[in-house]
């Protein structure tokens, strides 16, 4: 019996070369130190692809790509289909597990010197990989087709739309048509589920290929130099030394890794659920404040932070600036030193671009820039501040809510971030240049000279000259004799003492 | 089979090895020819058939009404919305644009787009201060569309519109960007 079992297995391996296969691959000799925790991000990336595959083809067999559809069939598979929520959530998770991993197997790559010769190509595949599943998210975030997914449209439509000449053109094939709509969806699923995808599956292939032919990087050594000459030698003989078959020797770090990558996907899927969708792609719904997930609030945050004059430029060249940067990394640092011990300068980097990233991220979280659009109906200034306060600075308070200055400035952690906070603008600023502020505006302040009467401009004044702490003296034109409290301040706002505050 | 036979008879060998590689060659050279002329003709369609979205030229723009004029009280700005003429049936709610009307006196209209010139947001009109704002990274622009703070490169985009029969009009169909302005 046993020896029938062993022919019908010789036939099949005669016949499809499995063996064969598993010594070119998972048999493939590899340093013994390569089995590492660090070198678990690669495989660990590759679970959670292998993870958006399936989950993604189940919720096709539910999603309708169509604008008028798509919304009333992720809330059929949010609440209808059974596990349809859990689908869409792990869908959801693999992605953010996929960015993120992929981001540590970037770092990991570029710490341990793994692009340099011989591996130029391994290092440019993955930097097409890392975009690719940048495209994933951001056509992801479209496939789910809520407000924030149409106004993202409209920002990428109005940043394609800066391209000198062409600029029309692109928007138009970008969106499908003149305006967001049908076609602009249909496109971007097309995108995400056939040519990204597809495009994937063949760079992740070339990429596995070359690390098989090219081997993995080892484990660097301080001091161990890359040189051309010798390198394949030097390789050749470590792995002579060291070397053990990657399955079962060096694997079971990477299966560790991969179980609890899978676990950890269906555990915070399970746990947190799905991502929206948020609210009706619907353009008339004006009452919205888009903004995108978390892998692209760091673009979110330096499209507002940049200053105005060099923005089409920067939009039009920074992004081809940094692909072009990635794709040549291992053309500007080629053969020496591997070990980060070694490479201050690549490990400053990392650290550097990780701190900008991470303050971006964190700042793109609360959107300092963008003025609380219902601060002025919702937002209460605290009762310290109207506390024995004159019927003209009370008025006064009631402008800097009616008028929308709350929307943007702060009085007491209540209101908008976009302006300054106002608590001790009145030791800033004398009267005489808050109404010049006031009605001139300037910089990113509006002019409301046009829509404040004059008696609204006293009141506004006169309140905020109340804004400073006790131990703060209120500012005084300097041109003008006499105490500071006396001549400089409106009356009924000079002699009395402000509230203490913290 | 044909190998042994040319092993065969070693002294005619290489004239038949060249008549033969002539022959090879040329049908290799057919081959790829023939793949050459059918791979045209099946990518011009094919291309033509993607690249047809380049187009910004054609039927997307026309007038559109808006409501009777009593539906806009002078010195005010009001939101109204057209269907987009271009529209597939499939469009759903996108087909639906939002746009400010402020009317000045009598038939002076402004008709500005919804999106704001730095990143194409939704603005929003505040009656009281007499401003637009943008949620998204803080633009804001005065009761006539013009630029006022923040880091939009422009002023608002405006329609063109027309009244006729007792009707405002708006002359739209096309997303406004910096470069093709409504």
């Amino acid at each position: 019996m046993i020896e029938r079992l062993r022919k019908i297995a010789t036939w099949i391996d005669d016949r499809v070369y499995i063996s064969k296969l598993y010594a070119a691959t998972a048999g493939h000799k590899v340093p013994s130190k390569s089995g590492s925790w660090f070198y678990v991000f690669g495989s660990g990336t590759l679970v959670c692809f292998m993870v958006q595959i399936v989950t993604g083809i189940c919720l096709a067999l539910v999603y309708v790509p169509s604008a008028g559809e798509a919304y009333s069939s992720l809330e059929y598979l949010n609440y209808q289909q059974q596990l349809g929520w859990l689908l869409r959530a792990m869908h959801n998770w693999g992605s953010n597990f996929m960015v993120a991993i992929m981001l540590l197997h970037l770092i990991q790559v570029f710490l341990f010197g793994a692009f340099k010769y011989p591996r130029e190509m391994t290092w440019i595949s993955g930097v097409v990989l890392l975009l690719c599943t940048l495209g994933m998210a951001f056509t992801g975030q479209i496939l789910r087709f809520d407000q924030d997914a149409y106004w993202g449209l409209g920002i990428g439509a109005a940043m394609a739309g800066r391209v000198p000449l062409m600029g029309p053109a692109i928007v138009h094939m970008m969106l499908g048509g003149p305006i967001i709509a049908g076609e602009t969806l249909s496109r971007f699923f097309t995108l995400h589920v056939f040519v990204i995808p597809g495009t994937i599956i063949a760079i992740v292939s070339l990429h596995l290929r070359l690390v098989l032919t090219k081997g993995i990087n080892e484990y660097p050594v301080p001091g161990k130099l890359v040189k051309k000459e010798t390198y394949a030698a030097e390789y050749e003989e470590e792995l002579k030394k060291t070397g053990v078959p990657f399955f079962p020797k060096a694997v079971s770090k990477d299966l560790i890794f991969c179980a609890l990558v899978l676990l950890g996907i269906v555990v915070c899927a399970a746990c947190f659920g799905p991502e929206g969708p948020h609210g009706l792609a619907d353009p008339t719904q004006i009452n919205t404040a888009p903004k995108p997930d978390y892998f692209f609030l760091w673009l979110f945050a330096v499209l507002s932070l940049m200053p105005d004059y060099l923005e089409t430029v920067l939009i039009l060249t920074v992004p081809f600036i940094v692909i072009g940067i990635l794709f040549a990394v291992p053309f500007i640092s080629n053969t020496g030193e591997k070990s980060p011990r070694r490479r201050p300068v690549a490990v400053l980097s990392v650290l550097f671009i990780l701190v900008v990233l991470g303050a971006f991220n964190y700042l793109g979280t609360f959107a300092p820039w963008s003025p609380q659009m219902d601060a002025w109906s919702n937002a209460e200034i605290p009762v310290t501040y109207l506390e024995g306060r004159t019927p003209l600075e009370r008025q006064g308070a009631l402008v800097f809510h009616t008028k929308q200055c709350i929307n943007c400035h702060s009085v007491g952690d209540a209101g908008g971030l976009r302006g300054p906070a106002l608590d001790h603008v009145a030791a800033r600023l004398t009267a005489d240049q808050l109404v010049r502020q006031v009605i001139q505006g300037s910089g990113n302040m509006p002019a409301y000279g046009k829509n404040l009467t004059p008696a609204e401009v006293a009141g506004l004044v006169a309140f905020m000259r109340t804004l400073h702490s006790a131990t703060e003296a209120p500012a005084r034109d300097s041109t003008r004799t006499g105490p500071a409290t006396v001549d400089n301040i409106p009356s009924g706002t000079s002699l009395r003492v402000a509230p203490v505050r913290q | 089979m044909a190998i042994s036979e040319v092993d065969a008879i070693p002294d005619r060998r290489t004239e038949v090895d060249t008549k033969k590689t002539s022959r090879r060659s040329f049908l290799l050279k057919l081959g790829f020819l023939l793949n050459g002329l059918a791979a045209v003709s099946f990518s011009v369609p094919v291309l033509g058939y993607v690249l047809s979205s380049f187009r910004t030229e054609g039927p997307f723009k026309s007038w559109i009404p808006l409501g009777p004029l009593t539906d806009f009280p002078e010195q005010q700005t009001r939101l109204a919305k057209y269907r987009n003429p271009y529209t597939r049936p499939w469009d759903g709610p996108t087909a639906e644009i939002p746009c400010w009307v402020r009317r000045l006196e009598g038939d002076k209209f402004q008709i500005f787009a919804i999106n704001c010139t730095h990143l194409g947001c939704p603005v929003r009109w505040f009656q009281e201060s007499h401003l637009f704002m943008c949620p998204c990274h803080g633009g804001a622009f005065y009761e006539d569309g013009s630029h006022a703070s923040g880091p939009p490169p422009r002023g608002l985009y405006e329609y063109q519109y027309k009244v006729e029969h007792g009707q405002l009009w708006v002359f739209g169909g096309q997303l406004p960007t910096l470069g093709q302005p409504a």
